[in-house]
């Protein structure tokens, strides 16, 4: 091993309230890498984030992640929860929602810095929204929101970024553009994971996909995904379509 | 004819002084933790920690301690028993809510009633007696206001985000529940402080009318602040002045120029929308 693994799982079980939702996982990821999960809904991948971010304690097994154990680097990473988990109707800014990215590096009673605001503004220019910063978030589309909330985890400047479905309602060209935000990212050495649908662009931007059903059914490059064996078990036998297909249907 | 003397007639008087300067320190404190309170729903838990508070007030007058101490330690005991049984019960939360704070508000009816001869101070915990009040509560009034205004102060930014987002508060690594309790107890000392100007059963509006006011038209946080915490100051002034004049219940007056000022705005909010739709 020439370096240490960023995310590393073993014999992971976890689940909400007693019932099991991943079973058996082992995973080890390294820095630099970018990694999709897919799967159908309840398939575990919002399940294996929030394991790793250390949101949800798993019944079984040992998880490491930058060293430590989940939630005691809570700084060195950034997580985007599903868009619909966050209180869209409140009076706040698209620039006080990315700011918040730096409230965790801040000392209570603390306003933000020129850093703070520096970093905010920059991230929002990452994602092209920096026209946005005024706008008052109640009246943003959901492709709008799915951004502010990228550039809310770009703003910490995290070294492992975990995405959960951050394409949900987002245009193909702003979803290209996520992509290639990504894939910089991973190139100066950030660790990403992200959970998505959308199996064409898994295919066309993904060095490593997780196929995910009750766990990892398959860990490998973008080609698993033409594989209708790995399919099935991965989509349960009722989607056993091309990837063109199931992406179509997602963007349906 | 001139009616500058007229309008600051009431001033003369030390009891209304020290009336004007607690209902501002009320309003203050409950215009900004109110803001939280109509954000995250809050207003049917501040309503019952208000009544939780009861018990508190009345055991302090039997053992002749001061009436606001009491009621600070119920509302801030019944403000964490009910987010305990919430969490522990697997009970919804209004559920866990409608349990503790009847069975507060129970406690306090039977000393209540078993007190022979309750007075005019205990009367004015249920219904506020703001022109009652003495100086010794005005100080510790003031002093709780600090404590609150303070601590608000610190953990602004905190508060913010796990209100927001509980999920990715927590995944930034902040302490939602910490948050969260703190929250509760800033809501029960507000609440303590505020039982005894415009009574238990006022309590809830002063938390959420002027903040709910402001949110009608405010397009971020700042402005929700302001605009809370300027509709609570008028309407408490404006209400111990109009309580005055035409010989009222302070506390009554107080909340009813508040609700007057959410109508207005309401209203005029929508023929303003109406207009633009026009164009």
């Amino acid at each position: 091993m020439s370096e240490a693994a960023v995310i590393e799982l073993r014999g992971v079980r976890a689940g909400y309230e007693g019932r099991t939702v991943i079973d058996h996982v082992d995973l080890t990821v390294r820095r630099g890498e970018l990694v999709a999960l897919v799967g159908a809904n309840g398939a575990g991948k919002s399940t294996l984030l929030k394991v790793i971010v250390g949101l949800l304690k798993p019944y079984e097994g040992s998880v490491s992640v930058l060293g430590s154990a989940p939630g005691a680097s809570a700084r060195r990473l950034a997580y985007l929860p599903q868009a619909e988990t966050v209180n869209w109707d409140y009076p706040l800014r698209v620039e006080d929602v990315v700011m918040m990215g730096r409230v965790a590096h801040a000392a209570p009673g603390r306003g933000p810095s020129s850093t703070d605001r520096d970093a905010a503004r920059d991230a929002l220019g990452r994602v092209e929204a920096a026209d946005l910063a005024r706008r008052p978030i109640q009246a943003l589309s959901g492709g709008q929101r799915q951004r502010v909330l990228l550039a809310r985890t770009l703003a910490s400047d995290p070294e492992l970024l975990l995405l959960d479905e951050p394409a949900t309602g987002v245009d193909p060209t702003t979803e290209e553009h996520l992509m290639g935000i990504l894939a910089e990212l991973a190139a100066n050495g950030r660790t990403i994971l992200v959970s998505t649908h959308d199996l064409a662009g898994v295919m066309a931007h993904f060095p490593r996909v997780l196929a995910m059903n009750g766990g990892i059914v398959a860990d490998g490059d973008a080609s698993i995904l033409r594989d209708d064996a790995i399919l099935r078990r991965t989509y349960g036998g009722h989607r056993t379509t091309s990837p063109q297909l199931v992406a179509d249907e997602h963007h349906a | 004819m001139n009616t500058m003397p007229d309008l600051l007639e009431p001033l003369q008087y030390a009891f209304v002084q020290r009336a004007l300067l607690a209902a501002v320190l009320v309003a203050l404190v409950c215009a900004s933790v109110g803001v939280f309170v109509v954000l995250r729903g809050l207003a049917f838990l501040g309503d019952a920690i208000a009544h939780a508070a009861f018990p508190g007030v009345v055991i302090a007058f039997l053992m002749k301690v001061n009436i606001v101490l009491g009621g600070s330690i119920a509302a801030v005991v019944s403000a964490l028993a009910i987010s305990a049984v919430a969490r522990r019960s697997g009970l919804k939360e209004d559920t866990a809510i409608g349990v503790v704070f009847s069975g507060m508000f129970a406690v306090g009816i039977v000393l209540f009633s078993s007190i022979r001869t309750y007075t005019g101070d205990l009367l004015g915990i249920l219904f506020g007696d703001v022109l009652g009040v003495a100086t010794d509560q005005l100080v510790v009034a003031a002093i709780t206001a600090a404590v609150i205004l303070i601590a608000l102060w610190v953990i602004w930014r905190q508060l913010v985000f796990v209100s927001f987002d509980a999920i990715g508060a927590a995944a930034a690594g902040l302490n939602t529940l910490r948050y969260d309790t703190l929250l509760l107890g800033l809501i029960g000392l507000a609440i303590a402080v505020s039982v005894q100007i415009v009574g238990v059963v006022l309590v809830v509006a002063m938390l959420v009318t002027p903040a709910a006011t402001a949110r009608l038209l405010a397009q971020d946080l700042r402005a929700l602040v302001v605009g809370a915490l300027l509709v609570a100051v008028f309407s408490s002034v404006a209400g111990i002045w109009l309580s005055y004049y035409v010989n009222a219940a302070s506390g009554g007056t107080i909340v009813l120029v508040a609700t007057t000022l959410f109508g207005l705005v309401w209203i005029a909010r929508g023929v303003a929308r109406r207009r633009v739709a026009a164009g």
